[in-house]
């Protein structure tokens, strides 16, 4: 198998060229995987930036992204082949005249299989990524479909017969860690549990990310965002609303961060009501009337 | 980094090393296979030894399979990896090192350095400054954390740094001030990590490792709990919620292996000329389990109490029919103190001591509080009713009115109780737990990964 990386600092290069920073974890792990061309497991909060890396690390090796979305009741015709059974009725009923020997061996041919996204990554000739989003929000069923896939990158056919790899895909898998995964995937996987970054990190991604922030308004946006995770919330605000929220102060035209501005922007930054309050509270931003900013 | 350039650099990994650190990782309920170990050796092949960030990075990768395990993991790594730093003398005066803390700590870069130097100065106990060979357990010299941090006073250091980077305003004040607090506590864990690697230098490495090294939130005991081990619980309980209710989820969905429904079939069939190629089934609606919980909220079991009341919360946000119960020698409702969709606050569960009618004389009493159960909500029981009770059976020498604890068992579908004391003293005192387990079915709880395995052994997926 061919490999798209040959250091930990070229993987660090390309993925910033890409447009994501990794940490040194994030690009270790990044380059193990593929150089003991394994899956990797990513766990974390929600919008720490997982599906990211793995549309970054398509962009940097310039492959195709092929990405499975997991969701409760996906089963084995949404997430690896499926025969097209309209056109195969339209295939017997079109042929008159023919042996019934020879028009099953029409049927079940490659023109009647629709390759759903496990199957299309393993069949592509070129290099791919295979992005399995969410799986814990499938059921358990599809852990063991994976395990054939992930393990020996085969797919049994009953009609057809086993189809392998041409070209080993490279694999991420994610997971919000809803449900915990069974120890038989995570065995075949390596695991990486990407966390909230540090203030530096996080502070080059939003400047990378919203190049019109104000230089000046950088430090104190992680600050405050980082202040916010400190706090018992039921959701702490993550990098997509870091980002999010330095491009909301972008549109307002923001000089310099208030209580007011935080306040009437927090919406972006926090998802709970209850989370509100406690921020309101704690940050002390109960009483901004003096700064004229509208509510 | 100053941090790798002042490290002697990594000892050679051999596969000797690598197994022996691995075996210790199981020690510490980091159950890494041997799949695990071959895949990191190929990766320290892969990744050479030269750098033990990237290292440890790699490590991590291969041997870690689930979020928590990394704090204890990097210690570990510590201790088997690298080369501690020999301790050389310091010449500060300790007002002046203060004051370049401070200052860093106002930049917010990496204090690594540092805190070996603070170390040097203030934490050496016992001589163990002074002499560079090792020292047996028995003579007491070591190096202390603790002294090291109480000599520079963290708490004014957090309000100097907040007054100094922090402007002006009640908002900005706030922010600055969290943000001292966390880079605070950020060189304490550098001083304490720092003074076990020295510890260990002193010691020997495998007295340290089993001794020294801090348990993940996840087995910090429940009834020891400390406010700051509460916050972590709390990060910990909330997905372990969402997998039991998942876990109840599931069974309900597998449930579903019904008729076909005729009508969608059909339908669905209209697609291939008629053919019905696939059947559908008819989905079959379940009622919601009920779910009655039990909850021994008295002073005793403070942090299992504010510990469950989490759980029952996260409980009752996924199914309609929860209702719970609090008691220490009454029983009462609390149902509607929580709010769905709301966290309980800190010191939730003192609120509800006091409010909610579950205290007549204050000490814990199970009869009394099994009976005002059984007397006034018995009807909250049916047959497809769970019964959660959580409590350490403590009754203070009275009576265990075990038969009320009979006829909720037999109005019940189940009753099962998690109980935060170690299995080895229920026979002692005035533990309860002996009798009442002739009845139910008594679980072990004391931490959240024990109520992992409990939560998966109750409810098989």
């Amino acid at each position: 198998m061919s490999r798209f990386f040959s250091s930990v600092d070229q993987v660090t290069d390309r993925l910033t060229t890409a447009g994501y920073l990794p940490s040194l974890d994030i690009a270790t792990a990044v380059f193990l995987a593929d150089r003991l061309g394994k899956p990797l497991l990513i766990e974390g909060p929600a919008g720490v930036g997982k599906t990211e890396l793995a549309k970054a690390v398509a962009s940097a090796v310039t492959a195709e992204l092929i990405r499975l979305q997991c969701y409760e009741g996906i089963d084995e015709a949404r997430a690896l082949f499926e025969w097209n059974h309209a056109k195969q009725l339209l295939r017997i009923t079109a042929t008159s005249g023919e042996t019934w020997d020879s028009t099953r061996d029409h049927v079940f041919t490659e023109e009647f299989l629709l390759a759903r996204p496990l199957l299309a990554a393993i069949r592509n000739p070129d290099p791919t990524v295979l992005l399995i989003d969410e799986l814990d929000k499938a059921d358990v069923e599809l852990e063991g479909l994976l395990l054939e896939v992930l393990g020996d990158f085969q797919v049994s056919i009953p009609e057809l017969g086993t189809v392998t790899a041409v070209r080993k895909p490279f694999v991420i898998l994610t997971s919000n860690a809803h449900r915990d995964l069974s120890e038989a995937l995570k065995r075949r996987c390596l695991y990486l549990h990407i966390d909230y970054p540090t203030a530096e990190l996080e502070k080059a991604i939003v400047r990378l990310k919203v190049p019109e922030l104000d230089a000046a308004l950088a430090e104190p946006v992680v600050t405050t965002v980082s202040a916010l995770r400190q706090l018992s919330l039921r959701k702490a605000p993550s990098i997509a609303e870091t980002v999010d929220w330095a491009k909301t102060l972008v549109a307002l035209g923001t000089r310099n961060l208030s209580g007011g501005v935080v306040r009437s922007t927090l919406g972006v930054l926090l998802k709970y009501q209850s989370d509100h309050r406690v921020a309101i509270e704690r940050l002390g931003l109960d009483d901004q009337t003096d700064d004229g900013v509208p509510r | 980094m100053s941090d790798t350039t002042t490290r002697k650099g990594v000892l050679a990994p051999t596969s000797d090393r690598l197994v022996g650190f691995v075996g210790l990782l199981r020690e510490h309920g980091i159950h890494a296979g041997p799949s695990e170990t071959v895949d990191a050796a190929a990766a320290i092949v892969a990744l050479g030894a030269d750098d033990h960030r990237v290292l440890r990075s790699g490590l991590a990768a291969c041997l870690l399979r689930r979020n928590g395990q990394r704090k204890v993991f990097d210690q570990l790594f510590d201790l088997y990896f690298l080369d501690g730093t020999r301790p050389t003398s310091s010449e500060d005066d300790p007002e002046s090192l203060r004051e370049r803390l401070i200052a860093t700590l106002i930049q917010g870069t990496d204090t690594a350095q540092l805190a070996r130097e603070a170390l040097n100065t203030f934490g050496a106990y016992g001589g163990a400054g002074e002499t560079a060979g090792r020292v047996t357990t028995a003579s007491g010299a070591g190096w202390s954390s603790y002294m090291t941090m109480k000599s520079l006073r963290p708490e004014e250091i957090s309000e100097q740094i907040a007054q100094t980077i922090g402007g002006t305003g009640q908002f900005d004040a706030a922010v600055h001030t969290i943000e001292a607090r966390r880079r605070v506590e950020q060189f304490r864990s550098a001083v304490q990590s720092e003074a076990r690697l020295r510890s260990a230098q002193l010691r020997g490495t495998d007295y340290i490792a089993r001794r020294g090294v801090e348990p993940g939130g996840d087995s910090t005991d429940f009834l020891g709990a400390r406010e700051q081990d509460l916050a972590e619980m709390r990060r910990l309980v909330h997905p372990l919620a969402r997998k039991l209710a998942s876990r109840l989820a599931v069974r309900r969905k597998k449930a579903v292996r019904g008729q076909i429904d005729l009508r969608r079939t059909l339908r669905r069939s209209m697609a291939t000329g008629g053919v019905p190629i696939d059947p559908v089934l008819r989905t079959r609606r379940h009622g919601r389990p009920d779910l009655v919980v039990l909850a021994d909220v008295s002073g005793s079991v403070t942090g299992f109490a504010e510990f469950t009341l989490q759980l029952v919360q996260a409980l009752q946000d996924q199914f309609s029919r929860v209702r719970s119960f609090g008691f220490v020698d009454v029983c009462a409702e609390i149902t509607h103190y929580f709010t769905p969709g709301e966290p309980p606050p800190p010191g939730f569960a003192q609120n509800i001591v006091r409010d909610a009618g579950v205290v007549r004389f204050g000490s814990s009493n199970y009869g009394e509080a099994l009976r005002g159960f059984t007397d006034h909500y018995l009807d909250a029981l049916g047959p497809r009713t769970c019964v959660l009770i959580l409590g350490d059976a403590r009754t203070n020498r009275t009576d265990p009115n075990l038969a009320a604890l009979q006829t909720i068992t037999e109005r019940a579908k189940a009753v099962y109780w998690l109980n935060p004391e170690p299995a080895r003293s229920w026979s002692t005192g005035d533990s309860a737990a002996e009798a009442y387990t002739e009845i139910v079915t008594m679980h072990e709880c004391r931490n959240v990964r024990q109520l992992a395995e409990v939560i998966g052994r109750l409810l098989p997926a």
